[in-house]
C-alpha cells in the first residue's frame, strides 16, 4: 500500500523556488511538515507561517530566576549565614550585589534559553537525528510532507503540486 | 533595481515646514516663556528670604538659578544636536545601509550646534562666578585666606599659558574649537550630501567615510574633555574617570530619542514611506541598549565610589542623595532612564509600534534632562536648586527653539539621500 511511506520529500535546488514553492503547496492546502536547507533563508519561516518563537519568555524567566537566586544567595550569605562588615556598609548592602545579580541574570538566562531551545528542538545529546535527505546539508533543500497529517489528499496530487512547484526530484521516505 | 515593482518611492521629497507645525511651536515656546518669566519673577520677589554666608559668605541670588537653567540646557541640547552628527557618521564608518532613509534626519539636528555654541560662550561669560567656583582667583592665590591647594593644582587645565585666575584661555579656546570643528565637520558632511545629490556616484561615500573617521576620531576626545569642561568642573574638588563617558552616554540616548520621534513625526506626515517598522525597530533597539549602557556607566561610577568610600569622592554623592531637593530625582533619574525604557522597550512589539515608542522617547528626553539637572544644580544652587516653573520654562523654550532651527534646516535641503549607493539595501531591511 502506498500509505506505508510516511514523508513525501520534494527536492529544490533554487531558494526562491523554494519560497515561492513553500506559499504554493500551501495555497493548495497541503500541510508542510518541515523544511531542511543548508543555510538559513530569510522569510522562509514567514512563508512557512512560523509563529514567533517562545523562547524570549523562556529567557525572561530564567533571568527573573538568576536576579532572585543571585539576591537572596548574596542577601542570606552576607547578613545572616556569615554576617561581613565590608567597606563600612551595612550587612544588606544592596549596591554591592548588583554585580553578581547582573553576571547571575545573564548566565541563567542564556543557560535556560539554550537548554530550552535544545529541549524543544529535539536536540538531546542522546536524541537520534531523523536525517530526511543528506544533501540538505550540501546543495539541495529539502521540503518535507508528512502523509499522515494529509490524510485527506490525495498522494499523486501532492506529488503533482510538488512537481508543478518546481521541484527537481521527489522522494519517499519513511522512518522506523 | 527595478525588478520589484513595489519600490517606486518618491526621493524628491522635501520636508514643508508649514505654518501650522510653526505655529504650534511658537505657541510652545510663548508658553515656555511665560512660564519662564513668572519663574524669574517669583525667585526675584520670593527670593528675599535667602540663609546668607551659609556657604562662604556668599548669599544666593535668583540670577544664579536664570545660568544654571542656561547651562543646563546647553549642554544637554548642545548633546542632542552633536549626536546627530555623531550618529550620522557612524552610519558610514560602520557601512550601515539599513538607516540610509534617516541620514537627513540625523543630520539635520547639527543645525543646532552654531546656536548652541554662541549661547554656550555668552553663558560662560554671563554666568562666570556664579557658576564656575574654579573662576575666583582668589583661589589661586596662596596668600589668601580662601586659598585652595586643589583647585590650584588643576588650574593650568584653565588657565594655561595665562597666570592662574586670570582669564582661562585654555577653557575658552577648547570650547571654540570644539565648536568650531564640530560645526565645520557638521558643514562638510552637508556639502558632501550635498555634491551626492546633484552629482550621484559611489565616490562621495568613500569621501564621506573617510571625513565620518576623522570627525569620530576628533568626537572621541572633544565629548570626553567637553565633559570635564562643562559639567565636571562645577564640582572642581571632585573627579571621576569615567564622566565623559557618562555624559556621552546621557548625549547619545536623548539624540537617538529625538531622531526616532523626529522620525516617526515626518513619517505621520506623509514623508519617508520607505521607513518601515523594521527601521523603527532598529532605532528602539538602539534606545534599549544604550539606556542599558547608561546604567551601566552610572552604576560604575556610584558602585566605585559608594565602595571605595574615600571622602573626596563620595562628596559628589552625599550632596545630591542626602539633600531634601535632590535626593528624590536620584531616584526618579534611574526610574525614568532605565526601569522605563527596560521594561517597556523589553518586547519585540514595543519597539516596532511607533505609540509606545513615542511616548518612551518623550519621557527619555525629560529623564535625561533631569540627569543634567543633577550634574549641574547641586554644585552650583545647592539646597536653592529644585525643579520649578523656570526649568519647566526654559526646557520649554529651548526645545521648541531647538525644534525650529532643525525642522527649518530640514526644510532646506532633500529629506532623503537619494543618490546614495545603500538606497536600495535600505528598502529590503527586514529584521
Amino acid at each position: 500500500m502506498e500509505r506505508d511511506t510516511h514523508f513525501i520529500l520534494g527536492v529544490y535546488e533554487d531558494e526562491d523556488v523554494l519560497l515561492h514553492a513553500v506559499e504554493k503547496v500551501r495555497s493548495n492546502g497541503v500541510k508542510i511538515h518541515e523544511v531542511y536547507t543548508p543555510y538559513p533563508i530569510h522569510g522562509l519561516e514567514d512563508v512557512l507561517g512560523y509563529k514567533r518563537s517562545r523562547l524570549p519568555i523562556a529567557a525572561f524567566l530564567f533571568g527573573m530566576l538568576g536576579t532572585t537566586l543571585a539576591m537572596t544567595m548574596q542577601f542570606y550569605m552576607m547578613s545572616f549565614d556569615w554576617p561581613m562588615i565590608i567597606g563600612g556598609k551595612d550587612y544588606a548592602a544592596f549596591p554591592d550585589f548588583i554585580p553578581v545579580g547582573f553576571e547571575m541574570t545573564v548566565l541563567l538566562a542564556a543557560f535556560g534559553m539554550v537548554g530550552v531551545f535544545m529541549i524543544s528542538s529535539n536536540l538531546k545529546p542522546w536524541a537520534q537525528p531523523r536525517i530526511f535527505d543528506i544533501r540538505s546539508t550540501d546543495d539541495k533543500h529539502i521540503m518535507a510532507i508528512d502523509i499522515a497529517n494529509n490524510s485527506a489528499m490525495d498522494l499523486e496530487r501532492i506529488k503533482e503540486i510538488l512537481k508543478s512547484s518546481g521541484a527537481t526530484e521527489i522522494n519517499n521516505k519513511s522512518f522506523e | 533595481m527595478a525588478h520589484h515593482g513595489e519600490q517606486h518611492y518618491n526621493l524628491e521629497q522635501r520636508f514643508d515646514f508649514t505654518a501650522a507645525t510653526k505655529k504650534s511651536i511658537m505657541t510652545v515656546l510663548v508658553i515656555g516663556a511665560v512660564i519662564l518669566g513668572l519663574g524669574i519673577v517669583l525667585a526675584m520677589t520670593g527670593g528675599g528670604h535667602d540663609e546668607a554666608g551659609e556657604a562662604g559668605g556668599h548669599a544666593f541670588h535668583w540670577y544664579e538659578r536664570l545660568y544654571a537653567n542656561l547651562w543646563i540646557n546647553n549642554v544637554y541640547f548642545t548633546g542632542i544636536a552633536i549626536v546627530g552628527v555623531f550618529f550620522f557618521a557612524i552610519q558610514y564608518a560602520a557601512q550601515a545601509g539599513w538607516s540610509t532613509p534617516l541620514l537627513r534626519v540625523m543630520l539635520s539636528f547639527g543645525y543646532w550646534l552654531p546656536f548652541a555654541g554662541i549661547l554656550m560662550v555668552a553663558t560662560f561669560f554671563l554666568a562666570n562666578h556664579d557658576l564656575f567656583h574654579w573662576t575666583h582667583s582668589y583661589l589661586f592665590d596662596k596668600n589668601d585666606p580662601q586659598y585652595d591647594s586643589i583647585i590650584d593644582g588643576k588650574g593650568a587645565f584653565f588657565f594655561w599659558p595665562m597666570a592662574k585666575g586670570t582669564f582661562p584661555i585654555f577653557f575658552i579656546v577648547r570650547m571654540v574649537l570644539f565648536f568650531g570643528l564640530w560645526v565645520f565637520f557638521f558643514k562638510k558632511f552637508q556639502q558632501i550630501s550635498d555634491q551626492e545629490d546633484q552629482l550621484g556616484g559611489n565616490s562621495y561615500w568613500f569621501k564621506m567615510r573617510s571625513w565620518s573617521a576623522f570627525f569620530l576620531i576628533f568626537f572621541a576626545v572633544s565629548s570626553s574633555i567637553s565633559a570635564w569642561d562643562w559639567v565636571m568642573s562645577i564640582d572642581t574638588h571632585w573627579f571621576s574617570t569615567l564622566f565623559g563617558w557618562y555624559v556621552f552616554a546621557s548625549w547619545f540616548v536623548a539624540g537617538l530619542c529625538a531622531i526616532t520621534l523626529l522620525t516617526i513625526f515626518l513619517k505621520g506626515k506623509g514623508y519617508l514611506e520607505m521607513v518601515n517598522q523594521n527601521h523603527i525597530h532598529d532605532m528602539g533597539k538602539f534606545i534599549f541598549g544604550f539606556s542599558i549602557f547608561w546604567t551601566y556607566l552610572w552604576f560604575s561610577q556610584f558602585l566605585l565610589i559608594y565602595y571605595a568610600n574615600i571622602p573626596e569622592e563620595s562628596v559628589y554623592f552625599i550632596e545630591r542623595l542626602t539633600s531634601d531637593v535632590y535626593g528624590p530625582f536620584i531616584f526618579v533619574n534611574i526610574g525614568l532612564n532605565f526601569f522605563l525604557p527596560f521594561l517597556v522597550l523589553m518586547t519585540r512589539d514595543a519597539k516596532r509600534h511607533g505609540v509606545f515608542l513615542k511616548l518612551v522617547c518623550s519621557i527619555l528626553l525629560v529623564g535625561h534632562w533631569i540627569d543634567f539637572f543633577l550634574m549641574v544644580q547641586p554644585g552650583t544652587l545647592g539646597h536653592n536648586g529644585g525643579i520649578g516653573l523656570m526649568e519647566v520654562g526654559m526646557f520649554l523654550v529651548y526645545g521648541s527653539g531647538v525644534a525650529l532651527v532643525v525642522l527649518g534646516g530640514l526644510a532646506k535641503k532633500n529629506l532623503i539621500a537619494k543618490n546614495h549607493p545603500m538606497l536600495e539595501e535600505s528598502y529590503h531591511h527586514h529584521i
